[in-house]
């Protein structure tokens, strides 16, 4: 019946903290290859869904499926498919500090393929291959948790990419980058990057067009609009709606005040 | 650029004058010196890594070796054997490169400060001969009590002299990896290298919040404001960290952590590695004879 295959199949997929429902009967696929923009105010459930997605937390209610193979403690638990789907599947966290756990960064590029057991001289390769994509081969000595911020984030990028996956998961990938880094990230991701599924989570609505053919909205957990980026990124009442747009006053010299939607967050000059 | 980035740390608080009131800045200090500490774990990948004596060692030869000094050191009731093996591992301390006085030191006063607070009312409340009067309290400082009070202080300093060797000495990965291989079970080893992400953590965190709440501070604080100010951080801090401690854990299960220790290089025991083994156990042995 399907004349695809699918990447993950959401269905009425809730989960919940203690205190709030982060998301709320999600339903949602995405195919091989897709790149999606996931777009959401703060607390909106967008870090929670990659978890997800990663196999790291799992669904109250519903269920996610992989290639297939649904999601859970138990599938995870067993060590032929948990090793191909962490090959398969990267994430990037929001917070590098929580990823970054070596004692050198060195040593935290190489730890994803030293826990997948591949031989060690193509380990070696592949993590200086890595370091040298991101630009980063004068830090392999130094302590991750030592770098600054932007550091940090390509140290965790490498640490990743070292893997080749074919899914990665970006949380933030431009937060707390400086103008040059969040361009050449931005590249990065623009960048043909094979049939690389990629999906990132954000709330910089400028970059969203170069980063994704895909954006899907959440708002309060739930999924608020699904579709194309010049779609989405028009419709300004949705935007207002899931609180990516804010009314800005600007007091003119004149002094009369404007009000008019705007897009949060800087905007690329090319 | 370590000590750069957490010079702050050792500098005196920039709000308050610490002379001027004491007994409120103790909590605050006591943050801070516990934060110099965390940034002293966080260097003992660099102790690791120099020329030293016990840095040449196997790591499951130093583990075996070491905890076998830690048992002789918790099981003898002789003050002579604690007072030995304390100053054999002083010694090897000074022969692997590490800096007894800040390393050591810092540990030390910890270990004195915690267990000093557990021992102190045994020097009192112990049935004895008295020895000595505290002139306004009135209270005797018994013979068995002070005993009691030295071995167990004694035993704590020097315990956590060994341990703290051990650490300083081997980079934490391939402490991991051995306790493995010496059959600790997974749960324990992932609960240990939890532990020790969870301090850099701690560390970043505590350095964020002080660096915070001094950029918002203004003009002196009174010892009532300071007292709160320490302990409302201290709450936080634990708060924030316990949920990021978690974070951390997905993110080391998302590269494939499974509990097991893999390294790049896998240490290979030789003849020396058995000799000092066998050296550690003999000194144990001496001592519980
Ligand atoms: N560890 C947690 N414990 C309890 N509640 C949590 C936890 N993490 C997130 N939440 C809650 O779940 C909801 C969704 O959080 P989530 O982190 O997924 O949002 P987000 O869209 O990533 O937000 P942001 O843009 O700020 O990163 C929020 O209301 C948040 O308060
Ligand atoms: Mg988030």
């Amino acid at each position: 019946m399907k004349e695809w295959r699918l990447l993950y199949e959401l269905r009425d997929l809730t989960y919940r903290y203690p205190e709030v429902t982060a998301l709320d009967s999600v339903t949602l696929d995405i195919a091989p290859g897709e790149r999606i923009a996931v777009l959401g105010a703060n607390g909106s459930g967008k870090s929670t869904l990659l978890r997800v997605l990663a196999g790291l937390s799992f669904p109250n209610v519903g269920s996610v499926r992989f290639d297939g193979t649904e999601l859970t403690e138990d599938t995870l638990a067993g060590e032929t498919f948990a090793f191909a789907f962490r090959r398969q599947v990267a994430l990037i966290f929001q917070n590098p500090d929580v990823q970054l756990f070596n004692p050198t960064v060195f040593d935290e590029v190489a730890f994803g393929p030293l826990q997948l057991r591949w031989p060690r001289g193509e380990i070696v390769e592949r993590v200086q291959l890595a370091l040298r994509q991101m630009e980063i081969e004068h830090l392999k000595n130094r302590a991750p948790h030592r770098l600054s911020g932007g550091e940090k984030k390509r140290v965790s990028l490498a640490s990743v990419l070292v893997l080749d996956p074919d899914v990665l998961l970006l949380d933030e990938p431009t937060a707390a980058l400086d103008p040059q880094s969040q361009s050449q990230m931005i590249d990065f991701l623009a960048e043909n990057h094979g049939a690389k599924t990629i999906i990132t989570a954000t709330h910089d609505l400028p970059v969203v067009g170069d980063i994704a053919d895909r954006c899907v909205v959440f708002d309060a957990g739930r999924v608020a609009a699904d579709g194309r980026p010049d779609a989405i990124l028009h419709d300004e009442a949705l935007l207002l709606r899931a609180h990516l747009l804010y009314r800005h006053r600007h007091r003119h010299a004149s002094g009369v005040v404007h009000s008019h939607p705007h897009l949060p967050g800087p905007h690329r000059h090319d | 650029m370590g000590r750069q980035t957490f010079a702050w740390f050792t500098q005196p608080p920039a709000v308050g004058d610490p002379r001027l009131s004491k007994a409120a800045g103790f909590l605050e200090r006591n943050v801070v010196a516990l934060a110099k500490t965390l940034d002293h774990a966080a260097r003992a990948d660099e102790t690791a890594r120099r020329r030293g004596l016990l840095q040449k060692l196997d790591p499951r030869a130093k583990c075996v070796g070491i905890f076998a000094w830690i048992l002789a050191a918790a099981a003898t009731s002789r003050l002579a054997v604690v007072g030995t093996i304390f100053a054999l591992a002083v010694a090897l301390a000074v022969l692997s490169a590490v800096p007894v006085r800040t390393s050591l030191g810092r540990v030390w006063t910890g270990v004195l400060v915690f267990t000093g607070s557990i021992a102190l009312p045994a020097l009192f409340l112990t049935p004895g001969a008295p020895v000595c009067r505290i002139p306004l309290l009135e209270w005797n400082v018994t013979a068995p009590g002070l005993l009691a009070a030295t071995r167990l202080v004694g035993r704590a300093e020097t315990t956590a002299t060994l341990a703290a060797l051990l650490v300083l000495t081997t980079p934490w990965t391939h402490l991991l990896k051995a306790l493995r291989t010496l059959r600790v079970p997974k749960t324990a080893v992932v609960i240990l290298g939890m532990t020790h992400r969870y301090l850099f953590l701690l560390l970043g965190l505590a350095r964020d919040y002080f660096e915070a709440r001094r950029s918002r501070q203004v003009g002196r604080l009174d010892n009532a404001q300071r007292r709160h100010a320490a302990t409302a951080t201290a709450g936080v801090l634990l708060g924030r960290s316990l949920a990021l401690s978690d974070e951390v854990f997905m993110a080391m299960r998302a590269r494939g952590f499974r509990g097991e220790v893999h390294l790049l290089q896998d240490a290979r025991f030789r003849t020396r590695d058995g000799l000092a083994l066998a050296a550690f156990v003999a000194v144990a042995a001496l001592g519980l004879l």
